[in-house]
């Protein structure tokens, strides 16, 4: 048993965190969130050139060949930097999909591109009414002649404005809701019947409303098996999942540690503020809860996520649980700044909301306590001996 | 990062099963049972009989101990290991006085002679001791105790009263902290650590009764005992850092991971079997997401516990993280006995194994479920109340 990182995961951490602290100090960050792109092409080069956009991928096609714990330590570090590029939509979602999915022509055609940093991807796959249940697909696609005509709506696509290609989900059999019957689409994001509406969101990352109509895609670009692709983005969103959690646990050790030194510096009546003992278990509370997510991260990076059984229930025993540290722990920053916790010109509240954010990315609390109960509480796996396999 | 068993785990761990299957006893396992379930008081053969067992194999009953001092010295892993299986097969726990108490203390600050008394009664557990440190006026505030020993030739004379020791009604011996010099300049300095006979004449124990009837804790007088000289670990006035050593020694086990899964477990068997608006307790909402937040804090836990272990076999040294463990372990030992008693609705209130009620009534797994809730409001006060802890992070960690 060790929790240690590998040689080469502490070069790799010790690469992104060079990365973040020479490009990435406060003012670089506001200067890129308020650019028109919302994202800076030269972060996007050196992530190629440093081997970033590679991590994942398999080394057939010029990847590292990464695990889970590679990523998670590549999305700790942009987390603590509230790094904005867009990583997790390219490299790990629509990426993961088409090292899961493709056909070795389409494999060999897009992933080198995207480690060499010149292909963006997204995925779409929300749509207003589906909240965020994967099978929850009304963009039908139609078979006409050699192509499929794809007519819908997609909600809340991440980085689809940077892209140059996104995945679309869309029925091509079935009910609204079934889980068979869904199929996916590469489509150049400049095609006709492809319209992007731009904007960004709260946490100053960039995300998109794609509407779709009368999109003609032909049928070499569809990404695996026709009405076969649920259980491929159910696994490639449980990754993408432990990634967010990643993200969110660096960003909870700047909220955290930020807070602790606040707190020593800010002096009211004649004396610092941690002197104050309701001040230092709020502190002290929220170590807690920053090294709780920490280690249920670490439950599900060390897990055997090719179990898929076991990768639901890890993944949603961490969304869930670290949703609710994002929750306190994010809230007690703020309210321990005061005033200072509240305005827009001080990085605490950009950590919050980022956080915030990602408790509601690929569903939020409720959403994955109701899945694990599920699954915990009807016999399909026994936590008991789950665990005990996959821990020493 | 790999957490995965090793083969040589795998081995270990069936070892481990093999053993407790044959070795376990049943008589003690029906005796206990029967007891808890009456809410009667378990006897010291109850108590200890588990621990002989295991001290006569490898060392077993000392899973930390250095193989130099008879103990099994298991890594971090093994360790783990070993609590998972006895928890599951619901061994009785190992009264942790002697071997994560005073053992490593006589072990690291003892001389020769003190760990040739001692050390082999504690891993046989043929010896039962319990431990002297809160007293009336000095609960959070432990450096402000009072129990003075004042030297006369070669004795130390011992006079005081020592409060909430454990299990002092089978105990053969007290390890017990005193002050030998009032003057010092701070409480702390005039603290010394004394290892007290409890035939000695003077010593009196006296039960204090629990809200649930249980008869766990005691009052413990002293008066004019003579203690001889040679009883004295490490230096004198120095008895201070033994204690703090003592409390951050020993951690492993601390948070209970492995006992509260398997009750879990159990209250999850209770709720498939209780019915609530005509459905399994288990198919309720509410219930169903009180078991499943238990079981998320739960699985954290068992990692930051796992990431104290890693730390501490690199050598690395437990430290104040260790309150970690202590306040969220307590925490949800907490969550899940109020979770039991919840489950069985009305039947939480029949209070069994008094004068007045002898017989069983009920389901047979709702019996004494409201008492072990009530006894268990200790866990969040003893060892360092969760107050206490969270002062010791913020000073020791977060350097407030």
């Amino acid at each position: 048993m060790n929790f240690d990182y590998t040689e080469e995961q502490t070069l790799l951490d010790n690469m992104v965190t060079s990365f973040v602290r020479d490009n990435y100090d406060w003012d670089a960050r506001c200067n890129i969130v308020k650019s028109e792109e919302g994202w800076k092409e030269e972060n996007w080069k050196q992530f190629a050139e440093l081997g970033l956009l590679g991590v994942p991928f398999d080394e057939a096609y010029g990847g590292l060949g990464g695990k889970s714990a590679d990523l998670m330590i590549v999305m700790e570090q942009f987390g603590k930097g509230l790094v904005v590029e867009p990583y997790l939509p390219t490299v790990i979602l629509a990426g993961g999909l088409i090292s899961k999915l493709g056909s070795e022509k389409q494999k060999n055609s897009i992933i080198p591109e995207i480690i060499s940093g010149n292909v963006r991807c997204a995925f779409a796959y929300a749509e207003p009414q589906s909240r965020f249940d994967l099978n929850d697909v009304k963009t039908s696609a139609v078979i006409n002649g050699d192509d499929y005509v794809l007519n819908g709506f997609k909600s809340v696509v991440f980085g689809a404005g940077m892209a140059s290609h996104i995945i679309i989900s869309a029925r091509t059999e079935g009910e609204q809701r079934s889980e068979s019957g869904i199929t996916l689409f590469i489509v150049d994001t400049k095609s006709e019947g492809l319209t992007l509406q731009n904007y960004p969101t709260i946490d100053e990352y960039r995300a998109s409303e794609v509407i779709i109509e009368n999109l003609k895609v032909s049928k070499d670009n569809v990404l695996g098996k026709v009405n076969m692709a649920y259980d491929a983005i159910e696994e490639i969103v449980d990754i993408s999942t432990i990634a967010a959690c990643s993200e969110a646990v660096g960003i909870l050790q700047v909220l955290k540690d930020s807070t602790t030194e606040y707190c020593k510096n800010r002096k009211q009546f004649g004396q610092s503020i941690a002197k104050n003992q309701v001040i230092q278990h709020r502190l002290v509370d929220m170590m807690i809860e920053y090294e709780q997510a920490k280690s249920i991260l670490y439950m599900a990076v060390t897990a055997d996520l090719s179990n898929s059984d076991e990768r639901r229930k890890v993944v949603s025993a961490a969304k869930a649980r670290i949703g609710k540290a994002i929750k306190f722990v994010g809230e007690s920053a703020i309210q321990l700044h005061g005033g200072m916790g509240v305005v827009d010109e001080y990085m605490v509240s950009h950590y919050f909301k980022r956080a915030t954010m990602i408790g509601v990315l690929f569903g939020n609390t409720d959403y994955h306590m109701k899945r694990y109960t599920t699954l915990t509480q009807s016999g399909i796996s026994s936590t008991d001996e789950a665990i005990s396999v996959s821990v020493t | 990062m790999d957490t995965a068993f090793s083969n040589e785990d795998l081995k270990f761990q069936s070892e481990i099963r093999d053993f407790i299957k044959a070795n376990y006893p049943q008589e003690l396992r029906d005796s206990i049972n029967s007891k808890r379930k009456l809410g009667k008081e378990l006897s010291r053969e109850d108590l200890t009989a588990w621990h002989k067992i295991l001290g006569k194999h490898n060392g077993w009953s000392a899973p930390s101990w250095p193989k130099q001092y008879g103990g099994a010295e298991f890594t971090p892993t093994q360790k783990y290991i070993f609590e998972q299986e006895c928890a599951k097969a619901e061994c009785q726990y190992i009264m942790p006085f002697g071997i994560n108490m005073v053992g490593p203390v006589i072990y690291t600050f003892g001389n020769e002679e003190q760990k040739a008394q001692h050390l082999p009664g504690i891993l046989s557990g043929e010896v039962f001791w319990c431990q002297g440190y809160s007293e009336p006026g000095s609960g959070s505030d432990l450096a402000s105790l009072k129990t003075s020993a004042v030297k006369e030739g070669d004795h130390y004379v011992v006079n005081g009263q020592k409060t909430w020791t454990t299990m002092a009604q089978y105990a053969d011996w007290i390890f017990c902290l005193v002050r030998t010099n009032p003057d010092a300049e701070k409480p702390q300095q005039g603290i010394s650590f004394l290892l007290i006979d409890m035939k000695t004449p003077g010593v009196t124990v006296r039960p204090i009764k629990l809200m649930d009837g249980s008869h766990e804790v005691n009052e413990t007088w002293f008066d004019n005992v003579k203690v001889p000289v040679e009883n004295l670990i490490g230096q004198e006035n120095m008895g201070w850092t033994y204690a703090k050593f003592l409390l951050a020694h020993e951690r492993s086990g601390i948070a209970g991971v492995a006992r509260s899964k398997k009750a879990i477990e159990r209250i999850k068997q209770i709720a498939s079997s209780e019915m609530s608006y005509g459905e399994p307790l288990i198919q309720d909402p509410a219930f169903k997401a009180k078991i499943a937040a238990a079981e998320l804090e739960l699985s954290a836990l068992e990692y930051t516990e796992l990431r104290t272990l890693a730390k501490d076999s690199a050598g690395k040294g437990p430290g104040p993280e260790s309150s970690l463990l202590k306040i969220k372990g307590t925490d949800i030992q907490q969550a899940v006995t109020e979770l039991a008693m919840e489950a069985v609705g009305y039947y939480a209130n029949p209070h069994l194994g008094t004068t007045l009620s002898n017989e069983y009534v009920g389901p047979d797994y709702a019996t004494n479920l409201s008492g072990t809730y009530f006894n268990f409001r200790k866990a969040s006060i003893y060892g360092g109340s969760n107050e206490i802890q969270r002062n010791i992070i913020a000073k020791m960690v977060l350097g407030l």
